[in-house]
């Protein structure tokens, strides 16, 4: 008889082990599903994950753009990660994304046409604060009124769309733009635009902020009495509030962390490679997050090679889309069975497999 | 391994053309010719059409053209990126199949100043990029004709999908000649702020239905209002986008079709000649760029003989749809009695026409 044990520590190897676990499982049945679909698995699974950095002809395109899809994916998480390593849910990143993108570009905008190196800082600010001010109401009503925060925060995410589809219309809208909604495009703006630093290599200001992030978060939680806090709120709630960790504090931290990374996130986004605001400006990126958050375990430098991993399924999906014609769902399905195998494989950092009949203690 | 090859081939072949400034026609190799879609190609709607005018492409050419698509690609930083990957693949002209990818059509388009590119619906042109448009606007006049007869409750739903000129165009379009069949008609309109989005289409087909309303128009591009009118009975609907005869007889009743596969075949033929240039193209219902598809027996025969005629009618130029005397909702005076719009206004328009209630979101 097989059964599952808990074990008495979660199992540190498990934990390094399952996310490459995942991905190879991904790969053999993400092939299987190709193969039944009639393409070629061995070729869709080399064209996901290999070409993109090593094709002669897209790699030199392409692995720049790795890091312009994964920054906003690793900053967003990164954000998230705190709350949920204290047990904080915040699920609306999404919206945060949102109101950053739309309060920075509201603030570039304010100042077109004109030209001063303090725009672009200006906007970066404004953008934090407006993902931090949207986070700030389910942390609020949290505190105050015991609110639960994944719904009030995931509720908050279709009021910011809302608010996104009526600036391109109306506050924000080009007024060059012939009545079409959006904004102006920002790579016509030099001095609000979020262009790479180095020519070729899509290193853009967000790239930088998320390294950035990376490397404070993780200063934070291992250095950091924060830090501590944070996960002894998370690991033992009782203790924490023994040892006189606030949980409103905790709670405030958190979201207002993760809403400003996000809210940066958005800017970083709208000013560099979206270039505008537009109605359907947003694409997931804080809904994906979440996944890139628990594919790295929480942890900061994991968040980094999952957010790398993850930009890379993106676009080597859509080179597998391109050259082999493979249906759009299938990619989206390939990147689901990942957090799928996440999850199953996941089962053995917290338990071992027992085979035989249960010894009575 | 045999593709990837072949890939370098077409691309070095197009380097080797661009350096020497002759045709892609001179050589034997296939044209390649990209597509760039908004939604998924069993869409049943507008992706669906593009898509199948892509397919007729490829029966036309055989041999002489190959083609490669990218399906549901967000308008956006995604698309930009969609766009490039595809010329660098070696592709000679990319359709890019939707309003949102203006900028980046034209972003790509400057890095890559050998590929043709063809935007639909935009108003961004470049050396290597030309615009294209239908009018479906003409097709929405017979929808309205036929819906102002038909209605027994006189309130017509209206699904619309984003405030721009194109869908504000469709409206008014369609409310004027309702009203001139039946002037006791209300146009009742929501926003769904999508262009594919079953589950809010459906749910905003209820609404209507629950308000009385026994006629749904709709310029989102799923088939979700159809069944929903189906399973309330009595209400009639339209195909948009394209034909949706799988709702015929009941509750579709016509349908406009967007038929791409003309302009499609000319312009991948202009690449083989080498006479492919950058050109702005808005057709209708004449040259066939918008079709009405079969008007079923659900409608009563005059009324479909009527809505022939005005087929006709506006196909072969005799009559337009926006023919004054028409006013503003605000009643100031738009068009003088037998004036016609001018298509820059038609372009830009961001107003109702008097007799629509409500405002336009803004």
């Amino acid at each position: 008889m097989i059964r599952l044990e808990r074990r008495p520590q979660p199992s540190r190897l498990w934990t390094g082990l399952t996310p490459l676990l995942a991905v190879l499982l991904t790969m053999v049945v993400g092939g299987m599903m190709f193969a039944l679909l009639g393409k070629p698995p061995l070729e869709a699974i080399r064209i996901i994950f290999w070409d993109p950095l090593f094709h002669p002809q897209f790699a030199a395109y392409s692995r720049p753009q790795l890091l312009v899809k994964a920054s906003p994916l690793i900053l967003i998480a990164i954000g998230l990660s705190l709350g949920f390593r204290a047990g904080i849910w915040n699920i609306g990143a999404e919206g945060q994304y949102i109101m950053g993108a739309i309060c920075g570009a509201g603030m570039g905008l304010a100042f077109y046409p004109t030209t001063s190196p303090l725009i672009f800082p200006a906007m970066v600010l404004a953008g934090a604060l407006g993902g931090w001010a949207w986070a700030m109401i389910p942390a609020v009503l949290k505190v105050r009124f015991g609110t639960n925060e994944i719904l009030v925060s995931l509720m908050l995410v279709y009021v910011a769309e809302a608010l996104l589809a009526s600036v391109s219309q109306k506050l924000l809208r080009n007024p060059e733009g012939m009545g079409f909604p959006g904004s102006r495009n920002f790579q016509q703006y030099p001095a609000a635009a979020n262009t790479e630093i180095i020519v070729g290599t899509g290193m853009h200001w967000g790239v930088v902020a998320a390294f950035v992030a990376v490397i404070f978060t993780h200063v934070l939680m291992t250095r950091h009495i924060q830090g501590f806090n944070i996960r002894l709120t998370g690991e033992a709630p009782r203790a924490a509030r023994f040892s006189g960790v606030s949980p409103a504090r905790i709670i405030i931290l958190c979201l207002g962390f993760g809403g400003a990374l996000a809210g940066a996130a958005g800017l970083f986004e709208v000013s560099g490679p979206a270039g505008q605001i537009t109605i359907d400006f947003n694409s997931g990126y804080g809904f994906t997050a979440i996944i890139v958050a628990f594919l790295g375990r929480l942890h900061p430098v994991g968040i980094l090679l999952a957010g790398l991993l993850m930009a890379l399924t993106y676009i080597g999906g859509e080179l597998a889309q391109l050259m082999l014609g493979l249906p759009g769902a299938s990619i989206q399905l390939f990147q689901g069975m990942l957090l799928f195998f996440l999850l199953a494989t996941d089962v053995f950092t917290n338990f071992r497999i027992r085979v035989g009949t249960t010894k009575v203690a | 391994m045999n593709r990837r090859t072949l890939l370098s081939t077409v691309a070095a072949a197009t380097l080797v053309t661009a350096t020497l400034g002759t045709p892609a026609a001179a050589q034997d190799d296939p044209v390649k010719v990209g597509f760039i879609y908004v939604g998924p190609i069993g869409d049943g709607g507008w992706t669906y059409e593009h898509n199948k005018a892509r397919l007729a492409v490829e029966e036309h050419f055989g041999d002489k053209v190959e083609t490669v698509y990218q399906e549901s690609v967000p308008e956006g930083a995604d698309a930009e990126r969609a766009i490039t990957q595809m010329a660098l693949s070696g592709a000679d002209l990319i359709f890019t199949t939707s309003f949102g990818y203006m900028d980046p059509t034209v972003n790509v388009a400057a890095k890559f100043p050998d590929v043709k590119f063809e935007h639909a619906t935009g108003f961004k042109r470049a050396d290597n990029v030309a615009v294209y448009s239908a009018r479906f606007y003409e097709g929405r006049a017979i929808q309205g004709h036929i819906a102002g007869k038909m209605t027994e409750t006189n309130k017509i739903g209206y699904i619309a999908s984003f405030p721009i000129p194109e869908v504000i165009r469709g409206i008014n379009s369609a409310y004027i000649h309702a009203k001139k069949a039946n002037p006791d008609v209300e146009f009742s309109i929501i926003w769904a702020y999508t262009w594919f989005d079953p589950a809010k289409e459906s749910d905003a087909a209820r609404a209507l239905i629950e308000n009385g309303a026994d006629v749904i128009l709709q310029h989102t591009d799923s088939t979700a209002p159809q069944a929903a009118a189906q399973e309330a009975g009595d209400v009639i609907t339209f195909g948009q986008a394209s034909d949706m005869a799988e709702y015929a007889p009941m509750p579709r009743v016509s349908s406009i079709i967007d038929d791409w596969a003309p302009y499609y075949i000319q312009r991948v033929e202009a690449v083989i000649d080498g006479t492919w240039e950058s050109t702005d193209t808005w057709d209708g219902i004449g040259p066939g760029m918008v079709g009405i598809g079969e008007i079923s027996d659900a409608v009563p025969e005059d009324v479909k003989a009527e809505a022939l005629a005005l087929k006709d009618s506006i196909a072969n130029g005799e009559y337009h749809p926006f023919t004054g005397p028409l006013n503003k909702q605000d009643g100031t005076v738009w068009l003088a009695e037998g004036e016609t719009a001018p298509d820059g206004d038609l372009l830009g328009m961001d107003f109702y026409v008097e007799g629509l209630s409500g405002d336009i979101p803004n």
